[in-house]
Parts: structure tokens; C-alpha cells; sequence
């Protein structure tokens, strides 16, 4: 509520101008504040809903992270107690199975995303390309047929590939027939840095592998990702490449004709027009694709649940969260592990805005 | 990635967002205002005006409406609940609201956290301690009729710090189910029964042949579990855990021969979601289940013609078998302690537990009942007769994440990539630390 300070006057006011003025600001003071109150009123819904389920929420889960909450009691006060970073130090400090579960699920979930970014950031620019063709024809139809995946529940799309990827699914099946023996798929926990190692002769931790690192054996944090995280990391990319195709597809609508045909005059090929012109025109909307996709990967919950419940390797801090709190009744560790995976996104996302240098 | 991040950051936010309900919860603090984002339903003794002259003396309330939170197996369960309830209903002058639980965990506990729960509900043997510690679970074992009769063995499994908190519904136990086509194929006779371990591996490795595996049973603590007490082994003494007993090695052991002679696989292996299904399907010509399967059997594969036996007996003799249980908890803030605790006598009467064991196919945990579930079930005596010697599951808090990290290994034991002996270890060391 900012007043509009007077305008000088070089004339010292009467006493009646002095009051007159005093009387405008109040006025205006009034009025201003009147809008004040009515701005809130037209916010408050949006307000409100921030704060009953974002904000109070989150201050509220973290103060669980400081108490060993069961689930079964008032979280403030009733039985759980404060017990300072106690949680923190589980997942961190101490030789615990809390603590290798949660970092065998950083390694499963960083294998993750090292997999699933650039592919799907990949696949979605080279379909969205494609599409943006004016040759095409029946561009509409695959714009329609690449986001579907985007749209369908994916739930849905998790049981359809349970199906798919069981260990005689159509997958298997079909490698059948080329002669290959599929893999258990969902099943198979062997990762994949291993199996090729294994190709190469190595088939088991060399002397400096079996030092452990926050209860993981060197040898298994450079295991790659399991060959059923292999399955997700398909259906994801999958998924989540028609989103991006979309943005991309934004993007190319927005790079003027002229620079297009300015780049045609001067003789460019199609491929440099490609790399020299699309490609850096696209870059805000690259490092944006990225950001999003690297913070989506590390949050990846529901296909796990359906797909993952018993495999090791596939369980990831956002569903060790869940399966902490509501199947443990450990919520305070629960808590304490969503805060610590939140702050790992952070740290990531602020060391990627730098490394790409894009102002979004 | 918008929508799956949506979604996940909603998953962090779960812890949260439950957290704001209860808050509300518990500002408004009388029982009357229950809210009702909790699911749990009305608790209001509203009915008294419609009951007429207030229930004037007698042992129970009248005219007041409980609420019973159950998670069920389906229709069949539900119906049987429902008629019982209403039974004790009708007897009593009192209403009864059945609520079906898609997961009965999580729903009771956002419904004890935010302040109205249930007055009666399903407690399991995994989660009664959890509820105990929080003084959210009444203390009601020793309050209903003759709760003497019930088996000790399953009265124990929801005590703990000398308080028996609730008394168990009914249960299950484990038993070997052969499939009597496939067993006289192999030339299988009734002196060749799996009375022993020996006799065990002997069937086992002689009904595998071809697509046929002798014994698929689940990569689960909960059944090869039935082995270490059978080699003389236990889960816990004196409230000590000993799964590095030399006798909880030599079940494991005797388990990891059978995988690594292919006389025993587990259902993954075979392409099957439990034993029941590798089972059902003829790829398996035992398994090791409990009653549960006889539903899952008549329904699914009703051409399949099986047997149950009781699990065999260790090399020295020692019967074993696991236990598999639930009890009727209530509610330590149910404003209707004595209704309760009446309902619960009622659904734990001998009768009421009959006409459950009919419906859904669980056993009396009553051994009044023991007889007459023998005569009228006698494909099932070899579940009843476990009751006597079957060990519960671990109820310590926590212990689930122990008992899967567990798990996660024992597909290993067939290919020698996981060491028994490491495995319990482990599991010792893990299960310790829970305190």
C-alpha cells in the first residue's frame, strides 16, 4: 500500500492547504486500502488453497522429520516426541538398513535419470521435428498419436507393460522368434554396467569394489541400472517424450520465417540450418526440458509401486518415502527422506541452470 | 514429465497433506465433531432420543451406532461381516456401520491420527504394536467372553509388554497341498506322504519332470520361515530375536538344497504370481499355502483335484508350522468401550466364528470350535491340527523392511549367489537394531 508521496511545493501551505492535503492522502489512503482488501479477497481462494495444501503441509512435514511420528497418534504433541536430527542421521550417519535402502534407491533413481533425460529430451525434439514438417501430411495425426502416451493414466500404461515384460510376455515372445532368450524382465536384477563388464570377462567385484560406501559396495553403485529399471526407463521415455514434443513443437512454431529463409539465402544445407539455426533458437526450451525432466525423474513414484514392490533395484527414494511412512509407520524417517530428496533436486537443478548458462 | 512430477511431488506431499487433516482433527476436540475428510463415520450417540427410554442398566449401551473398519477379501467376506454385525444389532437395539477399506492400514491410521477412528476394527498382527505404542488400542483381550478359549499361541501374538490388546478374529496356518493326479503319476503312494523332511525332498525331486516342478512355494520368510522351526529354530525367545540360531541355518539350508536339486523353485521363477497359482495351473505338484488357497482353488481352478497334509516334520521330530493372524482392535478413543467390547464377543462367539470360516474360509480362534471345524471341513484338518504348535509372525514395529530386505535374497539360494548363512545373519543384525 504505497502512498503517492506529494509533489514539492515551493510555497509553504496555509494551515487550511496543510488540512486539505492531509484529508486528500487520507482519502486516498481509504481508497487505496479498500483495494488492498479487495485484492486479497479476488486471491484468497488461490491463497487459501496454497496454504492448506502446500504450505502448512510441508512446514508440518518438516517438523515430522524431527519427531519419530507413528502415524498413530496427533503428530503435534501425542506421543511423538522430538528427536532432534535423529532421523537425518539414520539416513545418512549411521551403518543402518534404513540407510543402504536409501541410497541403493539414489543409485537405482540416478541410473534413472542419467538414462531417461537425454533420451526422451532426444526423442521428443526428433518428433517434434518431424511433425513440424510442412510436407507431412496428416501432421495432426501424429501429434494426436505421440502425445496419446502423455495423456493415458499411467497406471494404466505400468500394467499394460507388467503384461508386456513378464517372463512370457509378447516381449519375450517375440525374441523367441528371432532366436534370443528374453530375460525375466521385471524380475531381473542384474544391472546392466555389469552385464557388459561381464561380456568383457569381468563377472564379479574386482579387490577395490568390495569397499563399502554408505552400505553399498563400490561394485554395486556402479552396477547401471537393473534390467527391470531398464523396462521403466523404456515406458517413461515412452510416456513423457510426447509432453516435451509438445514444448519443443511451441518452440518451432515461434522461430521467425525469416531467420529461416535468411539462412536458406546465405546457402545453408538442411542439416546446418538444423544444427545452426533450430537447435540454438531452441536452446531456452532445451535447458527447460531438461530441468523439468531431471526434476520429474527423481520424483518417479507410481510405476515403481506397481511394478517394483519387491525389487531392490528398482525402488527409488520418492517410493521409499511411501513405503517408510505408510508401510513401516517410520513417517518421521518418511519425512525426513522426502526433505533430503527435495534438497538433492534443488542442488541439482541449481548446478544445472549453470551449466547450461539459460535464462528461462 | 509435468504429470508424473505433479504426481510424485503430490506423493512427497502425502506425509503433508495427511498431516494438515489431522491438524484439523484436532482442533475440534469433542467425539461428536468428527470430520469427515477422515472416512471414519459417526460415532455420535444421535440415536438415543430415537431409542426410546435411555438403555437403563444392563452390562451393554443401547441405541448407540458403532463403526467397524474392516479390509476384505471380498464380497463374501464383507456380506458375512455385515450379516454379523447387524446380528449383534438386532440383539442389542444398537446400529452397526460396516466400512470396507480399500487399504485398511493407511485408511485406519489417518483415521486414528486425525482423532475419530473406528470403534472396532481389523488389527493386524504387523501393525497391533504400532497402534499399541500409541495408546490409540484398547486393552481388550482379557474383556470379552471366555477369552481363555482362545489358542495361546495366537493370544500371544497380540501381547506385548504383559497386555493382551486384542483378541484374534480368526486364522490361517500353513500346510503342504499336493495334487493328488500329478503324486500318483509319479507313482506316488500315501507311504510316500511328506510326513518328513526326507519324504519331502524325495517327492519333491520325483514329481519334477518335464514343465513340472515338485514344490513352488513363495520366496517369503512366511513359508520357508516353517522350516526353521521345524530344524528346532525360532523367530524370538524371551523377546530376543535368534534367526542365527544353528537351527534357523539348518531350515534355510535344508530349503536351499531342495532349490539347488530343482526340486524347489519359487513362483517367479515359474512364471506365477503366489504358489497357489503355479499350483492351479499343474506347473507346480505342491505347495506350501494356507487356508486361503482351498477359496482361491474352488474358484480359480475347481478341475484341479489336490490334498492338504501337514507340513513335515524336522529331522529331529519337531512339527512346525506358521501362523497367520487378525484380531478385532478397538479403538482406545471409541466413546462406546463396553458396546465394543460386547460386539466383539459376539463376532468372536463360537457360531459367529463357524459361519466366518464358511464364508471366507478362515479358522476359529476359539478351541471350543476346533471340533466342529473339523467334522464339517475335514479336507481342512491339516490346517486346524497346526494350530496348536504354529508360530506367529514378528510384530516388532519396522520389521517388515527387515523381513523384505530378507526376502530380496532368497531367490538367490537356488543359483548359490546368496549365503544362508550371510542371509541370517543379516536378518538378525537388522531385526536387533529395531530395538
Amino acid at each position: 500500500m504505497t502512498t503517492s508521496t506529494a509533489t514539492t511545493i515551493d510555497v509553504p501551505p496555509t494551515e487550511s492547504d496543510r488540512q486539505k492535503r492531509r484529508r486528500l492522502i487520507r482519502e486516498e489512503r481509504k481508497l487505496n486500502g479498500r483495494q488492498g482488501i479487495a485484492g486479497w479477497l479476488f486471491v484468497s481462494p488461490a491463497l487459501i488453497g496454497l496454504l492448506v495444501f502446500l504450505v502448512i503441509p510441508i512446514i508440518v512435514a518438516l517438523y515430522i522429520s524431527f519427531t519419530n511420528w507413528n502415524g498413530a497418534s496427533n503428530p503435534l504433541g501425542g506421543s511423538a516426541k522430538w528427536i532432534g536430527l535423529d532421523n537425518y542421521k539414520k539416513l545418512l550417519t549411521s551403518d543402518s538398513l534404513t540407510r543402504t535402502n536409501f541410497f541403493r534407491s539414489v543409485r537405482n533413481n540416478f541410473y534413472f535419470v542419467l538414462f531417461v533425460v537425454p533420451a526422451q529430451t532426444l526423442l521428443a525434439l526428433l518428433l517434434a521435428v518431424l511433425v513440424h514438417q510442412k510436407a507431412l501430411k496428416g501432421r495432426g495425426f501424429y501429434r494426436t498419436a505421440f502425445y496419446f502416451p502423455s495423456v493415458t493414466s499411467s497406471i494404466a500404461i505400468t500394467l499394460v507393460f507388467i503384461f508386456l515384460f513378464q517372463g512370457t510376455g509378447a516381449v519375450n515372445k517375440l525374441l523367441d522368434l528371432v532366436g534370443v532368450k528374453g530375460p525375466n524382465w521385471l524380475q531381473d536384477q542384474r544391472g546392466l554396467f555389469h552385464q557388459l563388464l561381464r561380456v568383457f570377462g569381468v563377472d564379479s567385484s574386482p579387490g577395490w569394489g568390495k569397499h563399502t560406501l554408505m552400505g553399498l559396495h563400490l561394485w554395486d553403485w556402479l552396477s547401471g541400472p537393473s534390467t527391470s529399471m531398464c523396462v521403466i526407463i523404456i515406458l517413461a521415455v515412452w510416456t513423457t517424450s510426447g509432453t516435451f514434443m509438445l514444448m519443443f513443437l511451441a518452440a518451432l512454431q515461434n522461430i521467425p520465417e525469416d531467420v529461416m529463409e535468411a539462412s536458406q539465402i546465405d546457402g545453408a544445407t538442411t542439416r546446418q540450418r538444423f544444427w545452426r539455426v533450430t537447435v540454438p533458437m531452441l536452446r531456452p526450451t532445451i535447458a527447460f526440458v531438461i530441468m523439468l525432466g531431471t526434476i520429474g525423474t527423481w520424483q518417479v513414484f507410481d510405476q515403481i509401486l506397481l511394478a517394483g514392490k519387491t525389487n531392490p533395484t528398482m525402488s527409488t527414494p520418492a517410493y521409499l518415502t511411501y513405503q517408510l511412512s505408510f508401510q513401516n509407520s517410520a513417517f518421521g524417517t518418511g519425512a525426513a527422506m522426502a526433505f533430503l530428496l527435495f534438497m538433492l533436486i534443488i542442488v541439482l537443478t541449481v548446478i544445472q541452470r549453470r551449466f547450461l548458462k539459460e535464462k528461462i | 514429465m509435468n504429470r508424473t512430477s505433479r504426481r510424485a511431488v503430490t506423493a512427497l506431499g502425502l506425509t503433508g497433506s495427511l498431516l494438515a487433516f489431522s491438524a484439523c482433527g484436532s482442533s475440534s476436540s469433542s467425539t461428536s465433531a468428527t470430520s469427515a475428510n477422515t472416512g471414519a463415520s459417526k460415532t455420535v450417540a444421535a440415536n438415543t432420543a430415537a431409542g426410546g427410554t435411555a438403555a437403563a442398566g444392563g452390562p451393554t449401551e443401547k441405541g448407540v451406532t458403532l463403526s467397524v473398519m474392516i479390509g476384505s477379501s471380498g464380497d463374501a467376506e464383507t456380506n458375512a461381516v455385515k450379516a454379523a454385525t447387524a446380528a449383534w444389532g438386532a440383539k442389542t437395539g444398537n446400529t452397526v456401520n460396516v466400512i470396507v477399506a480399500a487399504d485398511l492400514n493407511q485408511q485406519l491410521t489417518q483415521a486414528i491420527a486425525g482423532g475419530s477412528p473406528p470403534d472396532v476394527f481389523y488389527g493386524s498382527s504387523g501393525g497391533f504394536q504400532t497402534l499399541a505404542s500409541s495408546n490409540a488400542l484398547a486393552v481388550t483381550g482379557d474383556k470379552i467372553t471366555d477369552s481363555k478359549d482362545i489358542y495361546p499361541s495366537l493370544a500371544s501374538v497380540f501381547t506385548t509388554g504383559g497386555k493382551y490388546y486384542c483378541a484374534p478374529k480368526d486364522f490361517s496356518t500353513l500346510a503342504v497341498e499336493i495334487n493328488t493326479d500329478l503324486w500318483t503319476k509319479a507313482g506316488l503312494t500315501d507311504a510316500d506322504l511328506p510326513t518328513t523332511w526326507d519324504k519331502l525332498e524325495a517327492a519333491a525331486k520325483k514329481l519334477s519332470a518335464g514343465t513340472v516342478t515338485g514344490l513352488v512355494m513363495g520366496d517369503s520368510l512366511d513359508r520357508l520361515g516353517a522350516f526353521m522351526i521345524e530344524a528346532g529354530g525360532s523367530y524370538q525367545k524371551d523377546g530376543k530375536f535368534t534367526f542365527d540360531s544353528p537351527a534357523d541355518l539348518q531350515g534355510l539350508q535344508f530349503a536351499q538344497k531342495l532349490a539347488k536339486e530343482g526340486a524347489l523353485k519359487f513362483p517367479k521363477q515359474v512364471g506365477a504370481g503366489w504358489g497357489g497359482e503355479a499350483f492351479g495351473k499343474g506347473i507346480a505338484a505342491m505347495t506350501i499355502e494356507g487356508n486361503w488357497i482351498m477359496g482361491a482353488m474352488k474358484k480359480d481352478y475347481p478341475g484341479v483335484k489336490f490334498k492338504v497334509v501337514p507340513m513335515p516334520a524336522g529331522p529331529t521330530g519337531t512339527k512346525g508350522t506358521l501362523n497367520f493372524t487378525n484380531c478385532w482392535g478397538v479403538a482406545a478413543k471409541s466413546a462406546h468401550q463396553d458396546a465394543d467390547v460386547s460386539l466383539v464377543s459376539f463376532l468372536t462367539s463360537v457360531d459367529q466364528q463357524l459361519s466366518f470360516a464358511d464364508a471366507f474360509g478362515v479358522m476359529p480362534s476359539r478351541q471350543a470350535a476346533k471340533a466342529q471345524f473339523a467334522t464339517k471341513f475335514p479336507e481342512q484338518a491339516a490346517f486346524i491340527d497346526g494350530a496348536d504348535y504354529a508360530v506367529g509372525q514378528v510384530t516388532t514395529p519396522g520389521f517388515s523392511q527387515v523381513q523384505q530386505n530378507f526376502e530380496n535374497a532368497i531367490q538367490g539360494l537356488s543359483d548359490g549367489s546368496s549365503d544362508p548363512k550371510a542371509m541370517l545373519a543379516d536378518l538378525q543384525k537388522n531385526a536387533a537394531a529395531l530395538g
